[in-house]
Order: C-alpha cells, then sequence, then structure tokens
C-alpha cells in the first residue's frame, strides 16, 4: 500500500510539473511578441574584449583618427563657453576637484579619447579599463551632459588652446 | 482501519504539497490557474506597455498617467493642486499657475480628461482636464507630461461638462454645472426662475501659439450642463450638451429636479456661432478671469488678468441651438465613430435614447418643433430618436464605442456595463463592475478609431476588492478584454485619488516626442546661471538671493553665511544637468513650504524665510548619484542686526 501511494505521488508531482513548464513557457512565449520587445536602453555590465583603436582612443562615436589643424580660436572660445557651463561644476584646469584637472588632459589622453570621453562617458566607464581606474581614483561617475560631437569638438578645441597657456 | 486512516493523510498530504509546488512553481502574476487573464496584463520587466492611460484624479485635483494592460502607475501630473513632492505651486515659478479672480486657488475637482485630436483621432499632442470648482480648463503638454496653460472660465457657477474637443481641437467646449446669475449679483436665491442662467463657452486654442482663449459664450437658460461632446464625422460643426434640472429647482434637487419626464440636449451649431462672433451678433461682457501659462523661455508662470467676454445670446442667433428632448435628467452624451448618432445616458431612464444626426437636420429644415425656451427651439422628440435600447441597466450613465460597431454603457445603479449594438439596439452581453461603474473607457473609445481592445470600468466604491485600508478605500479601476463576444474581467487596479475619467492613446504616439532634459542654453529664467561659476550670493535690503546650481554630487555654493533674521530668501536652483532622470530636489531645515524638485536644464525657486539664529542644513531629496548623501550644505542664520558678512563658498 504505501508503494501504491509513493507511485501516485510521483505520478502526480511529474504530471503536474510538466503542466506548470508547459503554462510558464506559454505566457512568456506570448509576451515577448508584445509591444514590450521595444525594451530600455542600457546595457549595464556588459563586458566585451575592446578593439585596440578603442583601448587607445576611447570606446565611443569617434571611430578614426581626427585631422586637427591649426589652433581654431573662435571655435576654442565656444568651447570655453560650453566647458563654462556643463563642465566647470566639476573640473578645474590646474586642481584636482570632483573630477581631475583638464589642462593637461591631452598629455594624458588621445583627442579622440577626450571627444568619446566627452560624449559616452557611461560605457567607458564600464567597460574601459583606464576609464575603471579613474573611477576608483575620482569615486564619481561623470555625468553625460548630452554634448552634441560639435560641442566636444569645441570643447577640445579649448582644451588645445589653454595647453598652450601653461 | 486506523492505518488506512493515517494512509489516506498522507495521500491527501503529498497531493497537497503537488499543488503547492505547483502554484508556487509559477511567478504569482503569470500562472495560468485562473485562465489566462494574467498573462494578457503581464508586461515582463523592462518592457513597455502598449497604451497610456491619463486618469484624472477627481477630487486630488491632479492627473495620474498608467500603462495598460498592466495597470502600472508612471506618473501624477500635478494640475490643479500644490504637490509638495515636486513644488507645483509651491515654486516662485509655479506658484501663479493657480492663479484665479478669486485669489490663489490651490485645490479642485479634477474630472475628464481629454486628448487633443486631429481629424476626430488622438494625437498626443495635449491632454486637457476641467478644474469643476473653480471653474478652469488645463491643457498639459505630452512632451513634457506637465501642466502648461490654465484658463478660467467667467460666468460659470462650476465646470463639469467639460474639456470635450472639436475634431481638429478647434475649440475645446465647456458649460455651466450650475446656473448663477449672469453676470453675479447679490440676490436671493429664490429668484432662480427669474435670475439664474447658464453658459456654454467655447475656448479656442490658437493652432499657432498653442493659446487657449475664451473666444465666446452663449448664454442658456437656467438649468444644470452636466456633460458634453462635440460632434465628429457629419456632425462635426456641433456639439452637445446635457442638462438636469430644467425645473429650475434651487433646493433638495434629489426630488426637485427629477420631475420632468424629459429634460434636454442642446445641440449648438459652434460654426453658425462662429459666424455669428465674426459678423458682430456678440455683447461684450464685462468678466474678471485668469489665464496662466508657463512660458517656455523662462520656465516660469505668467499670469494675466483678463476683464472681457464675448457672449451670444441664442434670440440673436437663430439656427445656432436648438433643444433635443431626452428622458429623465440624462448624464452622458456620447457620439459614436461615425458621427451620426448621439447617445444619451438618462440616469434615471429606463432606456438608453439614441438621437439621429441626420434626423435631427431634417426636423431643423422641417421645422418640426414643439415649442421654444429663451429663442431655443425645441425638436420634437419622435423626429429625432433613432432608437432606444432596451433593459439597459439601472442608472446607465455614460458610452464608448469599439470598431465593430458596439456600444458600451455603464450602468451606475446595476453595477456593470451593457455591450449593445448601434443599429439594432439590441444588447449583446453585460458584465458586472466591482462596484457602482461611472464614466467607462475605451482607448479610442469616443474618437472616430477605437481600439476595440479593452474597457476600463472606473468604479467609485470599491469596499471588498482590496485589503482594507480603514474607513477610506482606494477607488478602482477594472481592465475588461471585450476582444471577443463575451467581455472578461482581467485586472483590478487601485488609482490615485478619484479616477473620475480616463484616455488612452497608443503609447508610440507619445514615447518618440517625449523630451528627456531641458536644454541649459535655452533657460532664459531671469535668476538661472549658465555654469558654476555664475553661482552667487546677492543682497537687496532684506532679500537675500542664492544663485545656486546643481551637479552630481554638490551644490554650488554649498557654505552661506550673513543671513539674518528678518531676511528673505530665495534659493534659485539651476539644474546643470543634461541627462535624462536626472532631476536634483533642494530642501532646507524649517522650511514652511514645499520641496523644489528642479529638472536638468530649469531654475526653480523656493522662498525661505528663517526665524531663528542657528545652522541650517540643506540637501538634496532626489537619489540622485553614488554620492547622493554627500550632496549638502549649510546656512548660517544670525540674529537680526547681526554685523556677520554675507559670504559663500563652496570647496574652502
Amino acid at each position: 500500500m504505501k508503494k501504491v501511494v509513493l507511485l501516485i505521488y510521483l505520478v502526480t508531482l511529474t504530471a503536474l510539473s510538466g503542466i506548470m513548464l508547459i503554462s510558464c513557457g506559454e505566457s512568456e512565449q506570448q509576451d515577448s511578441s508584445r509591444f514590450s520587445n521595444q525594451r530600455a536602453s542600457g546595457n549595464p555590465g556588459n563586458v566585451t574584449s575592446l578593439s585596440d583603436f578603442e583601448l587607445e582612443h576611447g570606446i565611443g562615436p569617434i571611430k578614426q583618427i581626427m585631422e586637427l589643424t591649426s589652433l581654431d580660436n573662435n571655435l576654442a572660445k565656444e568651447g570655453e563657453k560650453i566647458f563654462d557651463s556643463k563642465c566647470a561644476a566639476c573640473h578645474k584646469l590646474d586642481d584636482r576637484y570632483v573630477g581631475p584637472p583638464q589642462r593637461d588632459v591631452l598629455e594624458r589622453r588621445t583627442p579622440e579619447f577626450v571627444m568619446n570621453m566627452m560624449l559616452n562617458p557611461e560605457e567607458n566607464y564600464q567597460k574601459h579599463p583606464e576609464i575603471k581606474k579613474l573611477l576608483g581614483e575620482y569615486l564619481t561617475q561623470m555625468p553625460n551632459q548630452n554634448l552634441s560631437v560639435q560641442d566636444a569638438r569645441a570643447v577640445l578645441e579649448y582644451f588645445r588652446k589653454v595647453k598652450d597657456e601653461k | 482501519m486506523k492505518k488506512l486512516f493515517q494512509k489516506k493523510y498522507i495521500f491527501a498530504f503529498l497531493i497537497a504539497l503537488s499543488f503547492a509546488v505547483f502554484y508556487f512553481g509559477c511567478d504569482q502574476s503569470k500562472h495560468t490557474l485562473t485562465g489566462d487573464a494574467a498573462s494578457q496584463v503581464y508586461i515582463a520587466p523592462g518592457t513597455y506597455d502598449e497604451f497610456y492611460a491619463f486618469m484624472s484624479g477627481g477630487f486630488s485635483g491632479q492627473l495620474t498617467v498608467y500603462g495598460l494592460p498592466s495597470g502600472r502607475k508612471f506618473k501624477v501630473i500635478s494640475v490643479f493642486s500644490q504637490n509638495p513632492e515636486t513644488g507645483w505651486g509651491y515654486s516662485e515659478e509655479t506658484k501663479d499657475m493657480l492663479n484665479t479672480s478669486y485669489g490663489f486657488a490651490p485645490w479642485d475637482d479634477a474630472h475628464h480628461p481629454q486628448l487633443s485630436k486631429t481629424d476626430g483621432i488622438a494625437d498626443g499632442r495635449f491632454v486637457f482636464i476641467n478644474g469643476n470648482n473653480t471653474p478652469r480648463i488645463a491643457k498639459i503638454d505630452l512632451k513634457e507630461f506637465e501642466t502648461t496653460e490654465i484658463i478660467e472660465l467667467p460666468n460659470s457657477g462650476g465646470n463639469h461638462a467639460s474639456p470635450f474637443v472639436t475634431e481638429n481641437t478647434e475649440y475645446i467646449v465647456a458649460s455651466t454645472r450650475f446656473s448663477v446669475p449672469i453676470p453675479q449679483a447679490d440676490i436671493p436665491i429664490s429668484s432662480y426662475k427669474e435670475n439664474f442662467a447658464g453658459s456654454i463657452s467655447f475656448v479656442k486654442l490658437d493652432p499657432a501659439t498653442e493659446k487657449m482663449n475664451v473666444e465666446f459664450q452663449i448664454i442658456v437658460p437656467g438649468f444644470n450642463y452636466d456633460l458634453a461632446r462635440a460632434g465628429k464625422g457629419p456632425s462635426k460643426d456641433w456639439a452637445f450638451f446635457t442638462s438636469y434640472n430644467t425645473e429650475q429647482a434651487h433646493t433638495l434637487l434629489e426630488i426637485n429636479a427629477s420631475r420632468n419626464d424629459k429634460d434636454f440636449i442642446a445641440a449648438v451649431n459652434w460654426k453658425l456661432a462662429e459666424k455669428y462672433l465674426n459678423e458682430g451678433k456678440a455683447k461684450t461682457m464685462q468678466a474678471e478671469y485668469f489665464r496662466n501659462y508657463m512660458d517656455k523661455k523662462t520656465h516660469s508662470a505668467v499670469s494675466e488678468k483678463n476683464t472681457q467676454v464675448k457672449v451670444l445670446y441664442p434670440e440673436d442667433c437663430p439656427g445656432m441651438i436648438y433643444y433635443l428632448p431626452t428622458p429623465k435628467s440624462p448624464h452622458g452624451v456620447d457620439v459614436d465613430p461615425s458621427g451620426e448618432y448621439i447617445v444619451a445616458g438618462g440616469k434615471l431612464a429606463s432606456v438608453i435614447p439614441i438621437h439621429s444626426f441626420s434626423k435631427m437636420i431634417k426636423a431643423i429644415e422641417d421645422k418640426q418643433f414643439d415649442g421654444e425656451i429663451d429663442g431655443i427651439p425645441i425638436l420634437k422628440y419622435d423626429a429625432v430618436i433613432a432608437g432606444e435600447v432596451e433593459n439597459p441597466g439601472l442608472g446607465p450613465l455614460h458610452t464608448e464605442f469599439d470598431d465593430n460597431g458596439f456600444a458600451y454603457t455603464s450602468a451606475f445603479i446595476s453595477s456593470e456595463i451593457v455591450k449593445w449594438k448601434l443599429g439594432t439596439w439590441e444588447v449583446v452581453d453585460r458584465t458586472p463592475a466591482y462596484y457602482s461603474i461611472g464614466h467607462l473607457m475605451i482607448p479610442g473609445g469616443d474618437t472616430k478609431k477605437p481600439f476595440g481592445k479593452y474597457v476600463v470600468a472606473l468604479n467609485k466604491i470599491t469596499k471588498d476588492r482590496y485589503l482594507p485600508t480603514g474607513p477610506e478605500l482606494t477607488h478602482s479601476a477594472q481592465l475588461i478584454d471585450i476582444s471577443g463576444d463575451k467581455m472578461k474581467l482581467l485586472l483590478d487596479f487601485p488609482t490615485a485619488g478619484e479616477p473620475h475619467y480616463a484616455q488612452a492613446i497608443r503609447a508610440n504616439l507619445i514615447m518618440e516626442k517625449a523630451i528627456k532634459f531641458y536644454r541649459i542654453e535655452d533657460n532664459h529664467h531671469p535668476h538661472s546661471i549658465k555654469g558654476e561659476k555664475e553661482s552667487k550670493v546677492v543682497r537687496e535690503g532684506n532679500v537675500v538671493r542664492v544663485y545656486m546650481s546643481s551637479i552630481r554630487s554638490h551644490f554650488s555654493p554649498d557654505n552661506i553665511e550673513g543671513i539674518k533674521v528678518g531676511d528673505v530668501v530665495y534659493f534659485h536652483l539651476t539644474n546643470l544637468e543634461q541627462d535624462w532622470d536626472i532631476p536634483h530636489g533642494f530642501a532646507i531645515k524649517g522650511m514652511n513650504n514645499g520641496e523644489i524638485l528642479v529638472m536638468p536644464g530649469v531654475t526653480r525657486t523656493i522662498k525661505w524665510e528663517p526665524k531663528k539664529p542657528g545652522i541650517y542644513p540643506f540637501y538634496c531629496t532626489d537619489f540622485c548619484s553614488a554620492l547622493h548623501q554627500e550632496m549638502s550644505g549649510y546656512v548660517r542664520v544670525s540674529p537680526a542686526g547681526s554685523d556677520v558678512k554675507l559670504s559663500y563658498s563652496l570647496g574652502e
């Protein structure tokens, strides 16, 4: 008798587990066909290997070496305005502040890296070994200030200008 | 025997255990024991709902945004009520939005959200909502999900039948629930019949400036005008308004306003009214009312006081307005997607009467009148009626439509939704609502193109549907599947305030246009700063202005000294962030108003009048970063007459 009971139990459990698996699976299938396929953006913690270019020049929209000609003073002036409004709350030119000093940034990073960091900070914080180290040192993440490529280019020109003014 | 008994117990226990495994093995929200209702409303984490639903907050005075089919709450949009959570109505920039001719009015009763329409279809630009108590209409911009304009209605005793839009949002219509003397007068209430009147307002939305203006009003007999809808398609030049209390009672309306066998739906030809206005038929009346709007450049409210309004009288304007007799104190009036049928919810009637627009036009041409009231011809009931729905449930109130020729009427007293067929008027299905349903809503169900997938029941009474929370219970909405022949209840969900009426629209019509932050370059607030360098503290007599900036994770300045008891301090906080979802909040110890929640790129100001000397910490209230707890500062307050010099600093 005991064996019969146990057998009935096992059969019932198996059958119910089967139903459970099927019913769970079905509802998930239905869900994936919903409007809900448009996922929210963001992909935290996804570590992929970086290309040599990315290691040297950062991750972002700048994917090749830029051609930099002689200093454009008007563009640098424009860049100074943007820097004062959107960056200076955390960066000084010569002193460590919330973030690192910026006068000598082009001695530490390539122009492309500076651009990519301004334009795509989140991904660099997640994936780039140098920027991860930076986070360890400064303990605060640089916010994305949603600069356009032109804005970032102007700020770069400002950095080129102040570098020579030291 | 005893042994067998024990075995039975063991067996039963094992079976019960199996069911428990089965039951808890699946995610509770997805399990299929109750059919597939759960999967129909389940939106997986990180994925989006199909519809935005805008539900009025009723007596909360606000508007709440939900997702459908999940019933998840996304946001409370502050409209007519002060909201200390955001600073709405407390901050210097927003408090003027609540100005009225009666002074600052920090609360209202918000009933009917209404999406703007293009060609009779919701276009996702704006949602309008009425203030019932102190008559107002608010406009919410759906790029921002913020209230950007509130206009007061003069000559109105209560703005219930509002704000319903015409086919291309040319006008937002409103009529007065309570009749009052127009213009207002200090007279006996008992002189109601001689001296009280109603008004129907046409608020124009300027297509270029998007500004609202009370273009004209029609002065009508002193009944209670209850609800409204504008026509569409063939009836697009018309708007319809129900009335009750044609008895003109001024006391115990419960009995005295329910005597007449029929009351009226007022049909207004607004195109003709507009023509009469342009021909100079309107009289100019003195009337004080406010229009408040958020200036886009400064993100600050501007209050304008108006002193005149144009009014039209039916007797001067033949053909502009007719009365359609309608049984027993009609409440809702709803126009079907074709624009031909005008459905009345006679809340005390035993049938749902449906008027025909084409028959109405013919009856007007044939002069099928049954007398007139104050220059308004009364059409013959038999000449305009298209049909009656028999046995529609007790207390029919409102009707919405699907895209398959069916209408859905809420019945308050019998607490149900009744589905019936347009044309044959036969009831085909009914489903209970828990409990006492008022309005109901089908996404697009008041437009030319309904999405007949769901109906949402908006219930007045909740009773035993949720865990009890004392005498006051949440109001509730219920999502019902209407895609098949039989209506099927899918979900109950609680709402904020009273979900009086709602509107829904496909999410993709709005989400792509929604802005993520305000550009700091476009901030022209007179006290804004464009960078931390510009932060400063300035004394002007006993007024001290703090020009403060915020960015993750500090304020500038964060140490301020030299404030004295008796000073009036304004914190003008500019949020320098230019990133999505990064507002900063600001609060200082002992403040007597609300916090300010400042969106990226915006400047907000909160007034502070410290009363005692001491050190006052301030801090960021909206968790913003890993170093959010560090985002704080101090203000030193000295006694009046102290010689502590005004100074401010950051990082020194």
